[in-house]
């Protein structure tokens, strides 16, 4: 195996390649390292585009190095510390990045479950316009050469109420998720507009939730329509089976959840 | 592995060596430097036992690279007793707070840090800053009551 370090992002874009991983937190790619399953070159780059923090009129852009804890302490991000608080426990918020959570498999990624709903852009190193996060996420795994996430755009939702999320765990007070949920759901004269709902270790990647989405379009959130969105919570979504939970009791589960944290939105 | 030169600060001293690049660093420390208080536990980050402090934070030294610590600032277990034993080691022992002790010095890693940073932890507090540290043996009780009852001392002294 060989480290290789390059000072611009640039660079390290362009000794990518099918033999490769980049590495940031380490708390993915050390894993692999560890367990001798690691990629042979892991490259690496301290590039200070990786930490930077900067607020962009409806949003944030995040530097993909950035931390769970440097999210944490920073006050442009407040809307975001209750998903960076649920990241493992000190250590790893120390070290885990925000870009490096989009390439977490499950248990882990629930950082990306929130950007999902939050409607995130991506922006790749070496590559021009930022890519929507669902199509990073679904390309995931499938291109032979890893992409470098050099930021992360967020848009700051306008409402903070507007915006939610859970992370389900069986261990208190720190857990792998069994699902992580978020809900992104903006009003318009009461009326929901462009809602958003994404689901954590429901399928390969964290995914949208489309079929609750519809039904809460153009909706409040009365008891009626929150029971049909969590009812349809699961359309769609393609459940795991593996050490925490049954693909079974997540499709059991999922609607309940979904309804518990639609029903804490209005009581807000 | 080629081996790459690193100097960096351990508990203190300066230290300078080499290190295989790709090695994680809690091999590193206790292979080739001889420091063995972090502990091997899952090598996934999963158990905190490993944890050692890098400039002032916690990191887990399995999930870290050793080549990258050129130039930082790590402490462990073992540079805490100077003299006599840390006031953490001393409130651990007199509420048997260890029993294996195999969770131990992470979890005075983890500590350590939590009183630097907050003098008057409440026991909400304590339980976050160890949510990082598995204990298989003594249901963490003991251990939350060492830091509280440290905390309290200090203020006391």
């Amino acid at each position: 195996m060989r480290v290789e370090s390059y000072a611009t992002l640039a660079e390290a874009a362009r000794a990518m390649g099918p033999d490769a991983v980049f590495m940031a937190g380490g708390t993915l790619v050390m894993r692999d390292v560890n367990a001798g399953t690691s990629a042979s070159r892991i490259v690496r780059s301290a590039d200070p585009v990786l930490t930077e923090i900067r607020s962009t009129g409806d949003g944030v852009s995040i530097g993909a190095g950035v931390t769970m804890a440097q999210a944490l302490a920073n006050r442009d991000l407040a809307y975001l510390s209750s998903v960076a608080r649920s990241v493992g426990g000190p250590q790893v918020r120390n070290m885990a990045t925000i870009g490096g959570n989009i390439f977490a498999h499950h248990p882990y990624g629930d950082f990306a479950v929130a950007l999902l709903a939050l409607g995130a852009r991506v922006v790749l190193a070496g590559q021009g316009a930022a890519k929507p996060l669902e199509d990073v996420l679904r390309e995931r795994g499938r291109s032979s050469t890893s992409p470098i996430i050099a930021a992360i755009e967020v848009p700051r939702p306008r409402d903070p109420r507007a915006f939610a999320f859970a992370k389900v765990s069986r261990i208190k007070p720190k857990g792998v998720s069994v699902m992580s949920i978020a809900a992104h759901l903006p009003r318009e004269g009461g009326r929901i507009r462009g809602a958003r709902i994404t689901f954590g270790a429901m399928g390969p990647t964290p995914l949208r939730a489309t079929a609750a989405e519809r039904v809460l379009e153009g909706q409040g959130l009365d008891a009626a329509t929150i029971a049909r969105a969590a009812q349809l919570a699961c359309d769609g979504l393609d459940p795991p089976t593996d050490a925490l939970a049954s693909a079974w009791y997540r499709r059991e589960v999922a609607g309940t959840h979904l309804k518990r944290l639609l029903e804490k939105m209005e009581r807000g | 592995m080629a081996k790459k030169p690193v100097t960096f600060i351990l508990n203190g001293s300066e230290r300078a060596t080499f290190a295989e690049e790709g090695l994680n660093l809690l091999e590193f420390l206790r292979r080739g430097i001889g420091d063995l208080s972090p502990k091997y536990g899952c090598g996934q980050g999963t158990c905190g036992a490993c944890t050692v402090i890098i400039d002032g934070e916690t990191h887990l030294s399995c999930l870290t690279m050793a080549v990258t610590i050129e130039g930082r600032k790590v402490e462990t277990a073992s540079g805490l007793a100077n003299g006599k034993v840390h006031p953490l080691q001393e409130a651990f022992m007199e509420h048997f707070a260890a029993q294996c002790g195999y969770c131990t010095p992470g979890m005075l890693m983890s500590a350590k840090v939590l009183l630097d940073r907050n003098p008057a932890p409440t026991r909400a507090d304590v339980i976050e800053a160890i949510s990082g540290n598995l204990c298989r043996c003594t249901g963490y009780e003991p251990i939350i009551d060492a830091i509280l009852a440290t905390a309290n001392m200090r203020r006391l002294a």
